[in-house]
């Protein structure tokens, strides 16, 4: 095994089990790589022992590997992953607390929030900590970053790791002092024996701890919630004092020795084939070294790559002429009749024919025909592109039969299972290295650009960085869904609302695995369509049936995106049909607070994946943060002329957002963003200052979207390509202003990350609606009928 | 061939291809890859560097037009403004990602050097041409100002 090379500089212990010393083998590796890294990836140099030797001795590594095979009672598993501390918290006799990120860093300061929990319960020195990525390896647990779920899934099993290693300095300081645990207590950094008032601090009681066995959870006393000195504060980001220098490392700037660079020409159309090609051009390219010709896909897409022609090159550059250079014939496949124009027709007419029924309650049909008012309306939005501002790249190098891969991921373990099946080798044999994000949003999800990066290093027989530019990024991406819904409501002769059907049809996620899958499943269904809270006596939800045509896959808030914009749209629609205040009417709607479970209607509900006793549907708590957002925001105030308030309210990843917007229209049509008012329900939050960030960055994303993003084929082709023709917000169309406010709670922690995008879109098309009369029911705003103006198409004329 | 360039007030002399943009040769000749690759074609501004104390967009600047010149990084770039900016970035835990963060401080420095106070409009204008995906621009807004009035 390579790396049973000069590990710690020491021989291991050899009563150890192989599967200790496999561990111990494991550990060490990920952390001096992750050493390493912050020095530029060096290898095999004097500063990589340095490194090791600083990080962590042979005593720590190996007690740490020890207590990871000792089965430890109940902290052994526990919310999805090995509780035990060794595995995430190292001290070292400076007073050093290192700590192992499992969770990817993309800028929702996950390093932060992880080492606030840790180092809280473990009661150090914030001052002292130092924190490291980990590798992708299933040891850690679930390391999925996304599904909003970092902190809700790990919160309890950081906080029970922090105060396990705090019991473990407590019982070593008793032993040293011959004294009772009890006696001895844990605080900022040293154990103090209460009685006499002697003191140890962690680094001086470091190696004895580690002698410790691991305390089971009946042992350990978590803190109380007075007594946090971290967690729910606004603590600062560890990593913009390096982000401000220019420092630290993303998947683009993984930089090793005999690295070469390479870009890839795939297939324009999703299954589509090379029948030809000529490299003759390319390979004249100075600095162009060779092409490797990737196999061709087929189906279901999954993560496997696209195929293509690779360019390898000495730098990014020669790769990216490279391309250029190439001749390439492609063979049409079963996609390249998909066109957008057309499929939004066919998407529209299918979604206005009744469709399978998902969830019941009451009869929607006869509620209907009895009102006094009936209400209808069609909502469409094409597909996204997440377009972080990092495009994919990942660097693989190959050791026989083995393979290192390092770049930007936030499914490291789906990653590492990834390379594993494409390049048909033990997963064991990859080692799968997570460097920071530029970015995520569901994308980096999908390990496609670790398995080219794989397929290509082991072809070249040298270290090979695949670069994705922003056009790959653009043309290659795993879309958000297009989609249409119709909706109906029913209002009586007070105008309360006393029907709703909402009925939804887009190509599903699940064709991505499951080809030729042309049903939304529940999973799809949960985001915002069978989980809408209303206190309407006759509710029903039905869904479409549309193929895939490209590779479909969750993008930020996933569903709730365009089931969010259709319902709080709608409510809006229903309350000016009723002549009502929206803001009261959508309070209305909501009802009283009560808890509301779609498992009891007909639907399959799975909370997304959290439980419902803990993490109720609560109309309460949505009713309360659209109040306070419509407080923050003075809803009812006098507007200047050309302005409008619109609001929206949204459940998703267990948490409650509103956001009330506020839009500016001249007399030219030119639309112009005051102020944006949030009110966030995430239950329990770590960091307040960082939740406020998502919520800002969330919210700027949905209205990014919803002003700009369109995505469209033809002949089964992407035809955007670059910021010019792929739009997103920037600085001048930014709202002036945001102010976010946090509802103080004790609940568990919810999801942070997607919570605030769904409300964005539906808040700012009702504030257009307020302030101009015009009712936006297809997204972007400005399509190509309406460019950048406001204009109500009868002023056209 | 070989170009010398003045990076960072160091000289280094590359071998690459004279239409190479300055972005390739900073990010995988001389290991600078704190100045990002986001579009390639001028529009995110994530390359966003200081040539003769303008900022230029890296990804389009090839090197042969470079020769002589002052080029400033984020490695390399100090002074006031950039400790302002620096400080105000902390301050207000301004990046998320950070991916861009690099190009956005190159060009806010820039435009404090030349608008001690800017308006509103002045950052509309100095800023459109840097993208955030992750949203920080109501952070960045504030940033500028609060460095602004540190500047005095």
């Amino acid at each position: 095994m390579s790396h049973e090379q000069p590990l710690v500089g020491q021989e291991l212990d050899p009563g150890l089990t192989r599967q200790a010393r496999e561990l111990i083998l494991n550990l060490s590796d990920n952390l001096n790589r992750a050493t390493a890294s912050r020095r530029g990836f060096l290898k095999g140099s004097s500063a990589f022992v340095l490194g090791l030797f600083l990080l962590s001795g042979k005593t720590a590594q190996a007690a740490g590997a020890t207590e990871l095979t000792a089965k430890v009672a109940d902290l052994e598993t526990f919310q999805g992953g090995d509780a035990t501390p060794h595995l995430f918290i190292q001290i070292q006799p400076d007073e050093t607390i290192q700590i192992v990120c499992h969770l990817s860093e993309m800028g929702q300061q996950v390093w932060t929030a992880v080492a606030q929990v840790l180092i809280d319960e473990l009661d150090a020195p914030w001052e002292n900590v130092r924190i490291e990525q980990a590798e992708g390896h299933p040891r850690f647990g679930n390391q999925n970053t996304d599904g909003s779920r970092s902190i809700r899934y790990n919160f309890e099993r950081l906080r029970w790791m922090g105060a396990a290693m705090r019991a473990m300095l407590e019982e070593a300081a008793a032993q040293t002092w011959k004294v009772p645990k009890k006696e001895c207590k844990g605080a900022l950094g040293h154990v103090t024996h209460v009685p006499s008032g002697k003191k140890l601090s962690y680094g001086a009681l470091a190696e004895r701890a580690r002698e410790m066995k691991v305390p089971p959870r009946k042992a350990i006393t978590l803190k109380k919630r007075e007594e946090w000195r971290q967690i729910n504060k606004p603590v600062k980001s560890l990593t913009t004092p390096s982000i401000i220098r220019g420092e630290g490392e993303f998947g683009q700037d993984v930089r090793v020795e005999g690295m070469v660079y390479a870009v890839i020409a795939r297939p324009p159309q999703l299954f589509g084939k090379i029948k030809s090609v000529d490299d003759k051009r390319a390979l004249e390219v100075p600095g162009v070294i060779r092409t490797v010709r990737l196999p061709d896909l087929e189906p279901p897409a999954a993560f496997k790559p696209l195929g293509g022609v690779a360019v390898i090159a000495k730098d990014t550059w020669a790769a990216i002429k490279g391309r250029e250079a190439l001749e390439i014939t492609w063979e049409d496949g079963p996609n390249a009749n998909y066109d957008s124009a057309a499929f939004e027709k066919t998407l529209m007419e299918e979604v206005r024919k009744p469709g399978t029924t998902r969830l019941k309650r009451g009869d929607v049909n006869a509620a209907l025909d009895a009102a006094t008012k009936r209400v209808k309306a069609d909502y469409y939005m094409p597909h996204q592109a997440h377009s972080a501002m990092e495009p994919p790249a990942v660097m693989a190098r190959w050791d026989g039969d083995r393979v290192t891969c390092r770049g930007c991921s936030q499914a490291p373990q789906s990653a590492r299972r990834n390379v594993a099946s494409v390049c048909g080798i033990p997963e064991d044999n990859v080692t799968l290295e997570v460097t920071w994000l530029g970015g995520g949003f569901g994308r980096k999800s999908k390990g496609d650009h670790f398995a080219e990066a794989a397929l290509i290093a082991r072809e070249v027989g040298a270290p090979v960085k695949v670069v994705w530019t922003r056009e790959d990024a653009t043309r290659h991406s795993y879309y958000h869904t297009v989609s249409a819904q119709h909706l109906e409501g029913a209002l009586d002769d007070k105008g309360k609302c006393t029907a709703f059907l909402h009925r939804t049809a887009f190509p599903t996620i699940a064709a991505t695995f499951t080809y030729g899958q042309n049903e939304p499943r529940w999973g799809d269904l949960r985001q915002g369509a069978t989980d809408t809270p209303f206190a309407v006596a006759n509710m029903q939800v039905e869904s479409g049936k549309a193929d895939a045509h490209v590779r479909i896959g969750w993008m930020r808030s996933v569903a709730n995106i365009y089931h969010a914009f259709a319902v709080q749209s709608f409510a809006s629609e229903l309350a000016h049909a009723a002549g009502r205040d929206p803001l009261e009417f959508l309070l209305e709607l909501i009802g009283p607070p009560r808890l509301f479970d779609p498992n009891k209607e007909g639907a399959e509900y799975d909370n997304y994946g959290s439980p419902m006793e803990d993490y109720p549907i609560d109309t309460g708590r949505l009713a309360g943060v659209v109040k306070e957002a419509a407080k923050l925001a003075g809803w009812g105030r006098t507007l200047p002329e050309g302005h409008g308030l619109g609001v929206a309210v949204h459940r998703s990843f267990v948490s409650y957002v509103a956001t009330v917007i506020e839009v500016a229209v001249d007399a030219d049509g030119k639309l112009t963003i005051p102020g944006v008012w949030s009110a966030i329900d995430a239950g329990t939050v770590v960091n307040t200052n960082h939740v406020k960030a998502q919520v800002e960055g969330g919210t700027i994303f949905g209205l990014s979207n919803a002003l700009y993003g369109e995505i469209t084929a033809e002949n089964g082709a992407i035809v955007q390509s670059n910021f010019p023709d792929w739009r997103v917000m920037r600085m001048n169309e930014a709202p002036r202003a945001m102010e976010v406010s946090i509802i103080p709670s004790t609940a568990p922690p919810g999801g942070v990350g997607e919570p605030p995008t769904p409300p964005a879109a539906p808040a700012l098309t009702n504030a257009i609606f307020a302030a101009t009369g015009i009712r936006i029911r297809r997204l972007p705003v400005f399509d190509a009928s309406r460019r950048d103006r406001l204009v109500k198409k009868e002023q056209n004329r | 061939m070989s170009i010398t360039l003045k990076i960072n007030g160091k000289e280094h002399t590359v071998d690459a291809s004279p239409d190479t943009p300055l972005l390739w040769v900073l990010r995988d000749h001389l290991g600078l890859t704190g100045t990002k690759f986001g579009c390639g074609v001028a529009q995110c501004g994530a390359c966003t560097v200081h040539v003769d104390g303008n900022t230029r967009r890296a990804c389009v600047a090839p090197i042969s037009g470079l020769e002589g010149k002052e080029i400033v990084t984020i490695e390399g770039v100090e002074g006031p403004e950039a400790d302002a900016v620096r400080e105000a970035w902390k301050e207000i835990d301004v990046p998320q990602c950070g991916y861009c963060q690099a190009g956005q401080i190159m060009s806010a420095i820039k435009l404090l050097e030349k608008k001690r106070d800017p308006s509103d409009e002045d950052i509309d204008l100095g800023m459109s041409g840097n993208i955030c995906r992750c949203g920080t621009y109501m952070r960045i807004r504030k940033a500028i100002k609060q460095a602004a009035g540190d500047l005095g």
